[in-house]
C-alpha cells in the first residue's frame, strides 16, 4: 500500500517535464521513460474524444434550456433564456467556446441551482472519495483472503462456494444489494441507520468544525467527540459494504485465477519439491506475484466504482457527486449532467494513467 | 486422410454439432465446472421461457391497476390474489416481474446483435487494413472502453429519448446506449485476433491465389477471429441487464404503463424499504440477480474451459479420442483472454495493450 500512495506523484511529474519524445523513443525503444510519456500523452486524446462525444450527443437533442424548462415557460421567455445563454449560436462556435472554457477548468454552470459545476465537485467530491475508499477497503479485506482460500481449495467445496459468492457479488446490482442491506440491518434488526452520512445532531457538530474537509470521518475526528465519530462510522458501514462487495467479487476471482497460475510455475514447483508445505507456498511464494494484476485492474475498477458510487449514493442518500448527479438527472438539468460526466471522464483518464504508471513501475513486463 | 475415415461425411456431421460453442464446452467440462455451466444454462433457459411466455404466465397485465373486483390497492402484502403483493403504484408485483423479463430480453437481443455486428465489422476492417484508420479507431475504442458504462448510457439515453419514454423508445434507448459501450470490447478482441491471423500462412496463400480482400476477410479471417465471442456475448448480456436496471433505477427507465422494467420498480420501492415493505424490492431484485447469475455462470464456465490453466482435467483414461485432438486448438484462445481475466462486469482487458500499440 505504501507504494501506491507515493508513486503517483513521481510518475505524473516525470513526463510532465516534456522530456524530448523523439530522442527518448529512439534511444530506448521500450524503456520506462518512453512508455510513461506515451501513456501520459494518450490522456489528452482520451479526454478530448470523450468530452467531444458527450458535447455533441447532448446537443443533438436540442438545447438544454428547452429540455429543462420547456412547457413551463412561455415561448418568448424561453427564446430569451436560450439567447442569453448563447444556445442559439452555431453549434461549432458553442463547441469551441466549450473547449476553451474546459481548458480554463470551467465545466459550465448548472441550470437548476446556478452553481459552477466545479463547485459541485469540490462540495460533493469529498463524500464520493470517502465512500470509494471505504469500498476499496472492504474489497481488499474481503476479496484477497477469500481469493487465496478459493485457490488453495481449488475445485473442492470451499472453492465452489466462494466462486458462487464472487459471482453473486457482481451479479447483484449495487442498488439492490444496498436495498437488501438496508432492509435487514436497518429496518428489521435496527442496528444501523437507514440513510445519510450522519444523524442530524452529528451533522450540526460536523459543520462547526474550523476547516471542514468534507470527508465526514476526518471532520468527526476534528470535533474530538467520540459519539460523532461512531455515528459517522455507523452511517458508512452499509454503503461501504454494498459498493465494496461488487469490487470484492472481482478481486476474489482475480486472486484465485492468478494464485492458481503462479502455483503451477517453476519456482513454486521447485519450492514444493524441497518440501515447503502447501500453505506456506501460498502465503510466501504465490501470493505476491498474484497481486500485480490487481493493481492493473484497479484502473478499470475506478470506472466501475464511480458508476457504483452513483447508484449507491442514490440508494443511501449519501450526499456525494453521484447523488447530486441523479438529482440533476431528475431535474432534467443536462448542463449539470454534461459537466459532471465530463469531469468524471477526466478523473477516470487520470486515474487510469496513474494506475498504469504504478503497474509499470512494479512489473517490468508491462512496459514493452 | 481419405482412407482413414470410411464415412467422412457422417463423422463430419457428428463432429459439427459437437463443435457448436456451448455443446462443445459442455462435453469438455467435468465435475464442478460442468455443474456451474448446467446451472447457468438452466437459469438462462428459465429466463428466456419466462420472457417468451410472459402473456400466459403473468396473472395480470404489467400496467393493470384493477380487475373485476375493483382496484388492486397500493402496497398490499402478498396474498392469494396477488402472490407477491402490489407495488406503491398499485401494480401486481408478480406480473411486473414476469413482464420485466421480456423487456430485458428485448434489450439484450438488440444490444448484443448491434454491438456484435458493428464491433466485428470495425475490428475486422481495422485489424486487416491497419494504417491510420486503425490507429484512430483504437484510440477511440480505448477512450470509450475506459469510460464508466452507465454514465455513457445516461448520455445516450438523454439523446435518444430525452430521458423518458414509451416501450420501444425506452428499449432502444437502453439497447443503443449499451451497444455504444460494448462495441469497443468486440472491436478489441476481433482486431487483436485479425492482426494475429493476418500473418498466418493460409491468409498469405489466399492472397497469392488472388482472392479479394473481402473474400479473405469473410472466409479466412472472420471464421477464425470469432472463436472467443460466445464468452464475451454471455458476459455482455449480463452487463446489458445491469445497465438497463441502472438506467431504470436512476429514473431513466421505461414508463410503468409502457412496459415493466425491474430497475424502475426497484427505484419506486426505495421508500418502501424504510417502512419495512420488502416484497416490492426483493422480487424484481431477485429476478435481476438470477438472470445475471445465469448468464455469468455460463460465461465464466466458458472462460475457464478456454483457459487450459483453469480447466479441470478429466483423468487420462476418461478422455475420449477427439478431445485429445482439441487440446492444441484451445491454446490460441488464451492469447485473447489473458489469464482468464476478460469479462463483462470487470472488463479486464489490459488497458495498456491497445494504447501502446497505437
Amino acid at each position: 500500500m505504501t507504494t501506491t500512495t507515493t508513486e503517483p506523484t513521481t510518475g505524473s511529474t516525470e513526463p510532465a517535464g516534456e522530456a524530448t519524445p523523439a530522442r527518448k523513443r529512439r534511444s530506448g525503444g521500450g524503456g520506462l521513460g518512453s512508455y510513461l510519456l506515451i501513456r501520459f500523452l494518450l490522456i489528452f486524446p482520451t479526454i478530448f474524444i470523450l468530452v467531444t462525444t458527450v458535447f455533441f450527443l447532448m446537443r443533438a437533442t436540442g438545447d438544454p434550456i428547452t429540455a429543462a424548462l420547456g412547457g413551463r415557460l412561455p415561448a418568448d421567455q424561453l427564446a430569451e433564456r436560450i439567447r442569453e445563454a448563447g444556445y442559439d449560436r452555431p453549434l461549432i462556435t458553442q463547441y469551441l467556446d466549450y473547449l476553451g472554457d474546459l481548458l480554463q477548468g470551467d465545466f459550465g454552470t448548472t441550470l437548476s441551482d446556478r452553481r459552477p459545476v466545479s463547485e459541485v465537485l469540490t462540495t460533493f467530491g469529498a463524500a464520493t472519495l470517502e465512500l470509494s475508499v471505504y469500498a476499496l477497503l472492504v474489497a481488499f479485506i474481503v476479496g484477497i483472503p477469500l481469493g487465496m482460500i478459493a485457490a488453495y481449495f481449488r475445485d473442492r467445496t470451499p472453492d465452489a462456494l466462494l466462486r458462487v459468492f464472487a459471482i453473486l457479488c457482481y451479479a447483484t446490482p449495487v442498488f439492490f444489494a444496498g436495498l437488501l442491506l438496508k432492509l435487514i440491518f436497518s429496518v428489521w434488526l435496527d442496528w444501523l441507520p437507514v440513510a445519510g452520512r450522519a444523524s442530524t445532531i452529528a451533522e450540526i457538530q460536523l459543520q462547526s468544525v474550523n476547516n471542514p474537509t468534507g470527508i465526514a470521518l476526518i471532520d468527526a475526528i476534528q470535533t474530538g467527540n467520540g459519539e460523532v465519530i461512531s455515528d459517522v462510522l455507523q452511517h458508512a458501514i452499509l454503503p461501504a459494504i454494498a459498493l465494496g462487495l461488487l469490487t470484492a467479487g472481482v478481486f476474489l476471482r482475480l486472486v484465485r485465477t492468478n494464485v492458481i497460475g503462479t502455483l503451477g510455475t517453476g519456482y513454486v514447483e521447485a519450492a514444493r519439491s524441497r518440501g515447503v508445505p502447501e500453505s506456506r507456498l501460498l502465503r510466501k511464494h504465490a501470493y505476491r506475484p498474484a497481486l500485480i494484476p490487481i493493481i492493473t485492474v484497479m484502473g478499470l475498477q475506478i470506472a466501475l466504482l464511480l458508476v457504483g458510487a452513483v447508484l449507491t449514493e442514490t440508494t443511501f442518500e449519501w450526499r456525494g457527486l453521484g447523488f447530486q448527479l441523479s438529482q440533476y438527472l431528475q431535474a432534467r438539468d443536462f448542463v449539470a449532467v454534461q459537466g459532471i460526466v465530463a469531469l468524471l471522464a477526466v478523473i477516470v483518464a487520470v486515474t487510469n494513467f496513474i494506475v498504469d504508471v504504478i503497474a509499470a513501475l512494479i512489473d517490468p513486463r508491462v512496459r514493452y | 486422410m481419405a482412407t482413414a475415415a470410411p464415412t467422412p461425411e457422417q463423422t463430419g456431421r457428428r463432429r459439427s454439432w459437437r463443435r457448436l460453442p456451448v455443446v462443445h464446452q459442455l462435453r469438455q467440462s467435468v465435475g464442478l465446472q460442468r455443474g456451474m455451466l448446467i446451472a447457468g444454462l438452466v437459469l438462462m433457459g428459465i429466463f428466456v421461457v419466462t420472457a417468451v411466455f410472459a402473456p400466459l404466465l403473468a396473472p395480470y397485465e404489467y400496467g393493470q391497476l384493477r380487475d373485476a373486483q375493483g382496484s388492486f390497492g397500493a402496497q398490499q402484502s402478498p396474498s392469494g390474489d396477488h402472490w407477491l403483493g402490489t407495488t406503491v403504484g398499485g401494480y401486481d408485483v408478480l406480473s411486473r416481474v414476469i413482464w420485466g423479463s421480456r423487456t430485458a430480453l428485448y434489450v439484450i437481443v438488440i444490444a448484443v446483435l448491434l454491438s456484435i455486428v458493428l464491433g466485428i465489422l470495425l475490428g475486422l476492417v481495422s485489424g486487416y487494413f491497419g494504417g491510420w484508420l486503425d490507429r484512430v479507431l483504437v484510440v477511440i475504442a480505448d477512450a470509450v472502453y475506459a469510460f464508466p458504462t452507465l454514465l455513457l448510457a445516461i448520455v445516450v439515453a438523454i439523446v435518444i429519448s430525452g430521458g423518458q419514454s414509451k416501450m420501444w423508445g425506452g428499449i432502444f434507448a437502453a439497447a443503443i446506449s449499451i451497444t455504444v459501450v460494448f462495441i469497443p470490447q468486440y472491436f478489441r478482441v476481433v482486431r487483436a485476433e485479425t492482426v494475429r491471423i493476418k500473418a498466418e500462412a493460409f491468409v498469405e496463400s489466399a492472397k497469392v491465389i488472388g482472392a479479394s480482400n473481402r473474400r479473405i476477410m469473410t472466409r479466412h479471417v472472420l471464421r477464425n477471429a470469432t472463436r472467443t465471442l460466445p464468452l464475451i456475448l454471455t458476459l455482455n448480456a449480463s452487463e446489458a441487464i445491469l445497465t438497463l436496471a441502472g438506467l431504470g433505477f436512476l429514473g431513466f427507465g421505461i414508463q410503468p404503463t409502457a412496459a415493466a422494467e425491474w430497475g424502475y420498480d426497484l427505484n419506486r420501492s426505495l421508500s418502501d424499504v424504510s417502512s419495512g415493505i420488502w416484497w416490492t424490492s426483493v422480487f424484481p431484485g431477485a429476478a435481476i440477480v438470477l438472470t445475471v447469475l445465469g448468464l455469468t455462470l455460463v460465461g465464466e464456465s466458458l472462460n475457464d474451459l478456454a483457459d487450459p490453466r483453469l480447466r479441470t482435467r478429466r483423468r487420462a483414461a476418461d478422455v475420449p479420442e477427439d478431445e485429445v485432438q482439441d487440446a492444441p486448438a484451445g491454446t490460441p484462445e488464451v492469447a485473447a483472454v489473458p489469464g482468464g481475466t476478460l469479462s463483462g462486469p470487470d472488463g479486464v482487458g489490459a488497458p495498456h495493450t491497445g494504447g501502446t500499440r497505437a
